[in-house]
């Protein structure tokens, strides 16, 4: 660009006002945003060369494939944003398939009148994240609907990756007698959502859990190449996710409830707004199920990872051909833990 | 923050339970009624029916303002959903009620209708102002507790000269409630189980007080504690009903004395009166009609009234066939004894009330509960889908 007058090609357009029909027209417009926001930010040689789509040779082992559509509200939220979690959302759909996350690709709804300066901070906070996790973002695509016709920004993220030769992760495979593990404490994110909304505005010092658990599920593998389910337990909570896992599965869970990881603001939230912490949304944290014979080694490498440093075993598979997730409460009780029948509130994640 | 964790230490619930076990008369049952939902909830939740003997036995009574609200009263503010003049705010639990034809306001909103789902009378106010142009109504519910909130909007609609906010009154009482279990005949036809003793409920009497139970416990010679909402304090309320009935005491206690007085709170009480008047009868869902058991809007006030401005009536209607919510909201009936429950009736398809709210002895029988029936309903899956 420096050889010519930008006067004649069209320069860099300026990153202040607000998102114009004309950004989604295809045109000149929306090459100047794709150029100034996406490529400028997201910045590697496969976005640069600037083709509809990203190729590159595939790795030996079994190819895993994830997409998420991300529409949380605030688009800002206490520790993170829409585009920090639209990457780690992702990478994680990877990750628990026991994979090596290798690429993601990003594709922005946006409505007419999204201030440009904050779309821009999504991007860099998305630019952020993919590069921390080194995971680069190679190709994408951007759309712009009428004011009133979208929530600001939709952000629709796919990812690509590797399972290692000998790691076969998968909902369906755990057993009676097998230890489930979690990484750490439930419900940051959903309440850190909360904290945040119009109606529900509380003080609270809870950040979202937010991250890339790939890292942390690298470890794991490589310890323990027979962990058997691996699930990031996101909207829908803890509670929904083991549901999901028990009814793959054909096995009962049993929890332990004064075993699980919860942090006295996030209970505190909860009492307050009447709600389970079990089924509020996580970002951060992972579910895994082992052998009984793997499970002191696993939750060694997961506490010495940052991500994992609160693991702790919360229960255990049983024989139920009921599939019910039951929990012996902190009281010396028992209950049912069921699926989440609607939701808690509208849409935190 | 932290008193929650204190009031739920597993060891002091083993120490109560232990002290239950061995006061307990083994030669007695004890048929103790939590009249409130926020009870149901706690007891289910946290299993605290496990830590008691077997002759102690929790009743769920009727005390979820949205199980008993009748479901003339539903179609009432699916009526005014669907004035589209109307914008309708809610909260949350109300908008799944089955009405007639399984309507609700849920699906209203789905077809259109201009229904919002509110956390507190303030939101309503604040969209009445914001939205000069629409009639806002307040669809108001619940007992002695969620009444005050109600009484400020409308004192602060009215000082503000709002024009388009009215409120759509459902505001009922808990003692005329209590009072009507143990004496109306057609309650005492259809079978109620002998009730030795109540948990009173403790948000309700944070506004009236412990003093209206008074009255109620000398008259039916039943004790009445008023409990506040963490299992422990149930399990220790639970003590106290079972050391007055052994010692064949029948007087009101306060075991949330924490929160409640015996006066309760005047200044909220005075609120109320300035605003509500009595009506003389009232329908409740399961109870029918008890006398002197809800509110209406006072004359003074009449221009915020929706039933006067959009001339609310309501006809008898009636709940679906086989539904046993009316003998469950009483105690008679327990939910797995509905022919419906878990084979049409579940959270997400709900045919009663009672499976709507969390607080609803249905839905908390299916959600924490049900593993207890160890076989789960085969016709469900395919019954729910017809
Ligand atoms: S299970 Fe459903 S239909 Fe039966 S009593 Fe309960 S709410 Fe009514």
């Amino acid at each position: 660009m420096t050889a010519h007058d930008a006067r004649f090609v069209g320069g860099a357009i300026p990153l202040s006002g607000s998102v114009d029909m004309m950004h989604g027209s295809g045109g000149r417009a929306t090459a100047e945003l794709v150029q100034a926001l996406f490529v400028r930010h997201f910045d590697n040689p496969m976005l640069r060369a600037g083709n509809d789509q990203a190729a590159f040779q595939p790795p030996a082992g079994r190819l895993v494939i994830s997409t998420d559509g991300h529409v949380v509200s605030p688009i800002f939220f206490p520790g993170g944003d829409i585009g920090s979690l639209a990457v780690h959302g992702t990478i994680n759909d990877v990750a628990m398939a026991g994979a090596r996350p290798l690429y993601l690709s990003a594709a922005f709804i946006l409505e007419q009148g999204f201030p440009l300066a904050d779309l821009e901070r999504i991007v860099v906070s998305m630019a952020a994240a993919s590069r921390l996790a080194g995971v680069p973002i190679v190709t994408g695509d951007t759309k712009v609907v009428e004011r009133g016709k979208g929530d600001g920004v939709f952000i629709t993220t796919t990812g690509v990756g590797v399972v290692p030769e000998g790691v076969d992760v998968s909902g369906d495979k755990a057993r009676p007698g097998d230890v489930i593990l979690l990484n750490g404490s439930i419900g940051d994110h959903g309440v850190a959502i909360l904290s945040k909304r119009e109606n529900l505005a509380f003080e609270t010092e809870i950040v979202s859990d937010s991250a890339a658990l790939h890292g942390l599920v690298a470890d794991m593998v490589a310890a323990v190449p027979g962990i058997r389910v691996l699930r990031d337990p996101t909207r829908g909570g803890l509670a929904s996710t083991l549901n999901e896992i028990a009814q793959q599965s054909r096995v009962g869970l049993r929890l332990d409830e004064a075993a699980i990881p919860m942090k006295a603001d996030v209970r505190a939230a909860c009492e307050l707004l009447g709600l389970d912490p079990l089924y509020i949304a996580n970002e951060g944290k992972l579910i895994a199920i082992c052998a009984p014979a793997d499970a002191d080694r696993l939750l060694a490498v997961m506490r010495a990872h940052p991500l994992g440093q609160e693991a702790a075993k919360i229960g255990e598979a049983v024989a139920d051909d009921l599939a019910f997730v039951q929990m012996r409460t902190a009281f010396g009780g028992e209950r049912n833990v069921d699926w989440l029948a609607g939701e808690q509130l509208p849409r935190i994640c | 923050m932290k008193y929650v964790d204190e009031f739920r230490a597993g060891d002091l619930a083993q120490g109560l339970a232990a002290a239950i076990a061995r006061e307990a008369d083994p030669s007695h049952t004890y048929n103790v009624m939590e009249f409130c939902g926020g009870h149901t909830h706690a007891i289910f939740r946290y299993g605290v029916q496990d830590l008691m003997p077997a002759n102690l036995r929790f009743v769920h009574g009727p005390g979820c303002p949205v199980c008993v609200l009748p479901i003339g009263r539903v179609d009432n503010a699916l009526e005014l959903a669907g004035d589209p003049r109307v914008t309708l705010c809610t909260y949350g639990d109300m908008m799944r009620v089955p009405a007639t034809g399984r309507r609700s306001l849920l699906k209203a909103k789905a077809e259109g209708a201009d229904v919002r789902m509110i956390y507190s009378t303030q939101d309503a106010l604040r969209i009445a102002v914001e939205n000069p142009d629409r009639e806002v109504v307040l669809f108001a519910i619940g007992f002695e507790t969620t009444t005050p909130p109600t009484a400020v909007v409308l004192k602060q609609a009215a000082a503000a000269g709002l024009k388009n906010f009215s409120v759509f009154c459902n505001h009922v009482l808990t003692p005329a409630a209590i009072t009507h279990i143990l004496e109306s005949p057609e309650v005492r036809e259809i079978g109620t189980v002998a009730i030795d003793g109540f948990l009173g409920p403790s948000h309700v009497s944070s506004v009236i007080g412990s003093q209206p139970y008074e009255f109620f416990a000398q008259e039916y010679q039943r004790p009445v504690v008023i409990a506040g909402f963490e299992p422990l304090d149930v399990m220790q309320a639970t003590l106290m009903i079972i050391r007055q009935l052994n010692d064949g005491r029948h007087e009101v206690e306060n075991q949330y004395a924490r929160v409640v007085t015996r006066e309760g709170n005047r200044k909220a009480q005075a609120l109320v009166a300035e605003v509500f008047e009595l009506r003389s009868s009232f329908e409740w869902r399961g109870l029918g009609l008890v006398p002197y058991s809800a509110l209406r809007i006072r004359p003074q006030f009449a221009a915020f009234d929706a039933e006067l401005r959009f001339g609310v009536e309501t006809k008898p209607a009636r709940d679906a066939k086989s539904c046993e919510c009316p003998s469950i909201l009483r105690g008679a009936k327990k939910p797995t004894d509905c022919k419906l429950f878990g084979t049409v009736c579940a959270p997400e398809s709900p045919i009663g009330s009672c499976m709507v709210s969390s607080e609803g002895a249905c839905a908390a029988y299916w959600t924490y509960g049900r593993f207890r029936q160890q076989t789960r309903p085969a016709a469900r899956s395919t019954e729910a889908a017809a």
